[in-house]
């Protein structure tokens, strides 16, 4: 069929003066504006989109919108992860799109085998198959055999997306009647209103029709009011936008696809809405049959929408399968389009008067079904049967059309824990109690005639709009034309056919019918159970043209009430959304960007590799000279530290000012150890626990005065410490009098160590007595250096003579300046955090999330002695009593020397009994290249690893063990004269 | 996302706060507490089904520690307030 038999000569919401160019499968097509891919497709008369998911039988357009289980492409370009049907993506120029599930092309898809051994493919066979510990053998068959849309290889800029946040009073979901009547008696009141439509065009429903509203066509009559709405004030329409979370307190997320401007791709709103309108409309549903799958065959609403809406004849000889009375409009606009419509099939005994006297002159084959459907990639013709009896027969189409009757769109009300109850009359799921804030209104509430599909979204809208303090409100609800009764007689599988593995009930997971037996059979007899074990509704389309017929026939097959069965859960979202549409700018370092000391400039200049070193700080690595390997610049700047004298960017080190009566108290709570004996100007090394006994982090607490401390922190913990301290303060003992004041980036260090650090010192003129006596270890003084104002601290993380410049932010570069120029005389070397790791492992000097994994006690690091003895309370005393009070073997800081003395071991790497693959015994916690000891050395957590210093103990890693001998966990100056000097 | 009124801010974005979990009994002394005791004070948490309160810092607010009466299954919002003052 070529395009111009396909397209109607004039009609259709489409603008013939702007054609555009696609591609689909490699080959050109054109549509027009106005078109969606599918419109497009079929009317260049493509019917075969596609492949199924399972097992690849050959797929076609089922559905008009986001509905459609079938058609979902993979499109190229930055957009190429959405995976939307084809009947949800606007025509643009360019546009190009390829099938899925098949290779190399729909109609030859080499996969296709696998519809042959179906019967291999059952219900459950995932979880029958795929099990430990052989399922790791069909992945990669499965993924490649089954996929969806693939993700594209290269990111979106993240300009294309953007996210805003808005409130407003009355939301409503929906542009139809019914959302179309909400929003003017809502904005008629005074509410500010938001009107969301997954359309471009306002109408929904009417646009595809050729009812009458208010005397004119209901397209026209949408229309016009959509401009009304929009030339007042306090409404904002959103086109194009898809409702797909309803969330708590009012949240929901909207994306806007294409919004109007050119640089955006998507937009994403967080609106809090205080009252929403549900106005979603209702979704067409299936019939099941044998070969219901085959392209061809269609929702009657879609093949009449197409018509309408595009102009696009969907097929040449049509026969429509219903079980209700709207599909007689389908049949009755085919045949005006000069379709031939062989018969409409009705599986009711007696179809209303009202629905025959619409199909006037077309054959009604009352009380029959549709048994089978024939062709492969094409339908050829169906199978006619009466319901009772025999006397089946063949008739050829080429088109079949099918309407199982509606289902409201009820997710957004279901999402909000609105409950759902069966209602008869409809044979559908109905809103029943939900949350206070939120009304449903039009054929979403189970409302299938348009005059009472009118009147409730008025109503809707106006009581929203008075429960925000807006009165008034009050619209004629104009007359809709004439239209029967839906009178729907459920119909969820045709009888001949319940037992088929050929009937489908979910086209995009190729679930049957006999798949629901099984499950059954096998034991699933709950509506939440089923769909897990047979993946009926958990597709990207959430099964909204299959999941009502599930229920159904499920119902059937357990002897008892769609009611007593009842629905699964509706999770957001309601359609695919990206990503990036979800994340939208907020990316890498615009979600969480870097912090930099005022030294960073410095360091970038001096060739610095920079590393993110915990909470986000980006500090040097290591500094390597023109040509000089990592392991090299590490061993000199590690070499100068031990040998002369290195300085480091210290900055990022938590800080945390504590005042007040209480302060002591504080720390002695917070910490393991006792600090009431420290004297103005002293510090001590405390290690902090959690409440459960576990080491949280360790830092050096100075005094500075009466009731006045300086607390530091690891760097990546100075948050998390904070709010522990701030927690216990304000929940626990409110009573207590202090402060806390986070620091950290009040201050800048530069840190000087290594034997030549008090020369250099010296060298920069302090105004203090800068002598062991005077300023011993683990003291602090204030002191005026390089002529700035300063705070020295005297800690080692090095094992070395170190001092701790500390200036305020704004003189932190001068004063690191200072420190290199007054240091070259000594041959500074500016040293990087893996030259740092390298001292600190040399000294056996514990580190945060190494050898302090979260698992261990300081008993366990072999630091018992700061553990105080006499103190009634500390956080975490309890808890490890208990724990140590069992007696279990812990794992025990210990230090690792490989055997082979140049073999480094990797961090994390597993210690097991001889090596052999058993149970783990503890781990390499960090290993490095020591200048010191001129080898490798590691530090490890090993089972009762102090009763086993100078056994051999073995890391296991792939391929390997690597024999190591067990030491102590200090590898340089054990007794710590140097940091003392 | 929970919109939470902080009684020193105003009603504010769940994103400005911390939940840090249900609240538990005052914290007893060590002295007054058997073993027993403080294993079930440090893990069993109250998880009702229903209300349940709970402790929020409103960390990019006021700084302050909160009492949010919050249900598990609605998420409404029974009652805020500060946490200093909850045992008065
Ligand atoms: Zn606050």
């Amino acid at each position: 069929m070529s395009m111009t038999e396909a397209r109607l000569a004039s009609g259709g919401l489409i603008d013939r003066s702007k054609p555009l160019s696609f591609r689909f499968d490699g080959k050109a097509f054109t549509g027009f504006a106005g078109d969606t891919l599918a419109s497009a497709l079929l009317a260049n008369g493509v019917v075969l989109t596609g492949r199924s998911f399972k097992y690849h039988r050959p797929r076609g357009i089922v559905g008009f919108g986001i509905e459609d289980p079938g058609s979902i492409v993979q499109l190229a370009g930055e957009d190429g992860s959405v995976g939307l049907p084809a009947t949800a993506i606007p025509l643009r120029e360019g546009l190009d799109a390829h099938s899925v599930n098949c290779w190399p092309s729909p109609a030859h898809d080499i996969f296709a085998f696998s519809q042959v051994f179906a019967s291999l493919l059952p219900a459950g066979f995932y979880y029958k198959t795929f099990m430990w510990p052989g399922w790791h053998a069909f992945e990669p068959l499965i993924r490649r055999a089954a996929g969806l849309a693939r993700v594209p290889a290269h990111a979106a800029p993240n300009q294309a997306s953007e996210i805003r946040h808005g409130h407003c009073d009355v939301l409503v979901v929906g542009a139809g009647p019914a959302g179309l009547m909400a929003a003017w008696a809502a904005a008629e009141a005074g509410a500010r209103v938001v009107l969301v439509d997954a359309d471009r065009l306002p109408g929904g429903s009417l646009n595809h029709g050729d009812v009458s509203v208010g005397g004119v066509t209901a397209a026209a009559w949408a229309r016009d009011l959509a401009a009304r709405l929009d030339a007042m004030g306090n409404v904002t329409r959103l086109a194009g936008a898809t409702v797909w979370a309803h969330r708590e307190h009012g949240l929901v997320v909207i994306t806007e696809r294409d919004p109007p401007l050119p640089e955006l791709r998507q937009r994403t709103w967080q609106m809090r809405a205080r009252r929403i309108v549900i106005a979603a409309g209702a979704i067409e549903r299936m019939l099941v049959f044998e070969d219901n799958d085959r392209p061809g065959v269609m929702l009657a609403s879609a093949a009449r929408s197409y018509l309408h809406r595009h102009a696009v004849r969907p097929g040449r000889r049509a026969l429509v399968f219903t079980n209700n009375a709207s599909a007689y409009a389908t049949a009755r606009d085919l045949a005006a389009a000069g379709i031939e419509v062989a018969a409409i099939v009705d599986s009711r005994e007696q179809p209303d008067a009202a629905s025959l006297a619409v199909a006037a002159g077309i054959e009604v084959l009352a009380g029959h079904v549709v048994t089978h459907a024939h062709g492969s990639r094409r339908l050829r013709g169906v199978t006619v049967a009466p319901r009772q009896g025999r006397g089946a027969r063949r008739i050829a189409c080429d088109l079949l059309c099918l309407s199982g009757g509606w289902t409201p769109s009820v997710h957004l009300f279901s999402q909000a824990r609105g409950r759902l109850r069966y209602d008869e009359g409809t044979a559908a799921m109905v809103p029943d109690t939900g949350p206070a804030t939120t009304f449903c209104a039009g054929s979403a509430l189970g409302l299938f005639d348009l005059q009472a599909v009118l009147a409730s979204g008025a109503e809707a809208g106006r009581r929203a709009a008075r429960e925000c303090g807006h009165a008034g409100g009050e619209v004629a609800v104009p007359q809709a034309g004439p239209a029967p009764a839906y009178a729907v007689e459920p119909l969820w599988c045709v009888d001949a056919c319940a037992a088929s593995t050929r009937a489908f009930v979910d086209l995009q997971n190729d679930v049957t019918a006999a798949d629901i037996i099984l499950a059954v059979r096998e034991g699933y007899g709950a509506v939440e159970h089923v769909k897990r074990y047979t993946t009926a509704g958990m597709g990207v389309d959430q099964g909204k043209t299959g999941n009502m017929n599930v229920i159904g026939i499920l119902a059937g097959r357990v002897g008892t009430t769609p009611a007593a069965i009842g629905t699964t859960t509706y999770r957001s979202p309601y359609e695919p959304i990206e990503f990036g549409a979800i994340a939208g700018p907020r990316e890498g370092t615009a979600l969480l960007p870097y912090r930099h000391t005022p030294v960073t400039p410095w360091h970038v200049r001096h060739g610095a590799v920079m590393y993110e070193a915990g909470a986000r700080w980006r500090r040097p690595g290591y500094y390597p000279l023109p040509g000089e390997s990592l392991d090299r610049a590490v061993e000199r700047e590690s070499r100068a530290v031990r040998e002369a004298v290195g300085v480091y960017d210290g900055s990022p080190l938590g800080k945390i000012e504590i005042w007040g009566r209480d302060a002591l108290a504080l720390i002695e709570m917070a910490y393991t150890n006792g600090f009431a004996s420290l004297r103005a100007g002293g510090g001590r090394y405390g290690i902090m626990m959690t409440d459960d006994g576990l080491i949280a982090d360790d830092g050096v607490t100075f005094r500075l005065g009466d009731n006045h401390y300086m607390m530091s922190t690891s760097t990546a913990n100075a948050e998390a410490v904070y709010r522990r301290l701030e927690e216990f303060l304000q929940c626990e003992r409110p009573d207590w009098d202090v402060t806390l004041t986070p620091v950290t980036s009040q201050w800048c260090n530069a840190t000087i160590c290594g034997p030549a650090a008090r020369e250099l010192l010296a060298d920069l003129d302090p105004d203090i007595d800068i002598c062991n006596a005077a300023f011993p270890f683990m003291s602090l003084r204030d002191a005026t250096v390089a002529g700035l104002p300063a705070r020295i601290a005297r800690v080692s993380f090095t094992g070395e003579l170190s001092f701790e410049i500390n200036v305020a932010r704004r003189h932190g570069l001068a004063l690191w300046e200072r420190v290199m120029e007054a240091g070259s005389r000594h041959r500074i070397v500016p040293v990087g955090s893996e030259a740092n790791h390298v001292l600190r492992v040399e000294k056996g000097f514990l580190s945060l999330a190494h050898e302090a994994d979260g698992t261990a006690d300081p008993y366990d690091l072999g630091m018992g002695w700061i553990v105080s003895k006499t103190k009634q309370e500390f956080i975490g005393k309890r808890a490890m009593e208990i724990r140590r009070s069992t007696g279990h073997r812990r794992r025990e800081l210990v230090g690792l020397l490989p055997h082979d003395p140049d073999h480094l071991l990797p961090e994390a790497a597993p210690l097991t009994p001889g090596g052999r693959m058993e149970r783990t015994e503890g781990l390499v916690t960090a290993c490095v290249r020591s200048v010191a000891q001129r080898r490798v050395v590691a530090l490890g957590l090993l089972l009762n690893g102090r009763a086993r210093i100078g056994e051999t103990a073995h890391v296991r890693v792939k391929d390997e063990v690597i024999a190591v001998t067990v030491t102590s966990p200090c590898f340089y100056d054990p007794d710590g004269l140097r940091l003392r000097s | 996302m929970l919109i939470l009124s902080c009684p020193f801010c105003g009603e504010r974005d769940e994103s400005e706060f911390v939940c840090a979990g249900p609240a538990r009994a005052p914290r007893m002394t060590l002295a007054a507490a058997t073993d027993d005791a403080w294993v079930d004070y440090l893990t069993a948490p109250p998880n009702p089904k229903g209300v349940v309160r709970e402790r929020w810092w409103h960390s990019h607010g006021c700084g302050e520690w909160l009492i949010v009466e919050r249900d598990t299954l609605t998420h409404a919002i029974h009652a805020t307030r500060g946490a200093r003052h909850e045992h008065d």
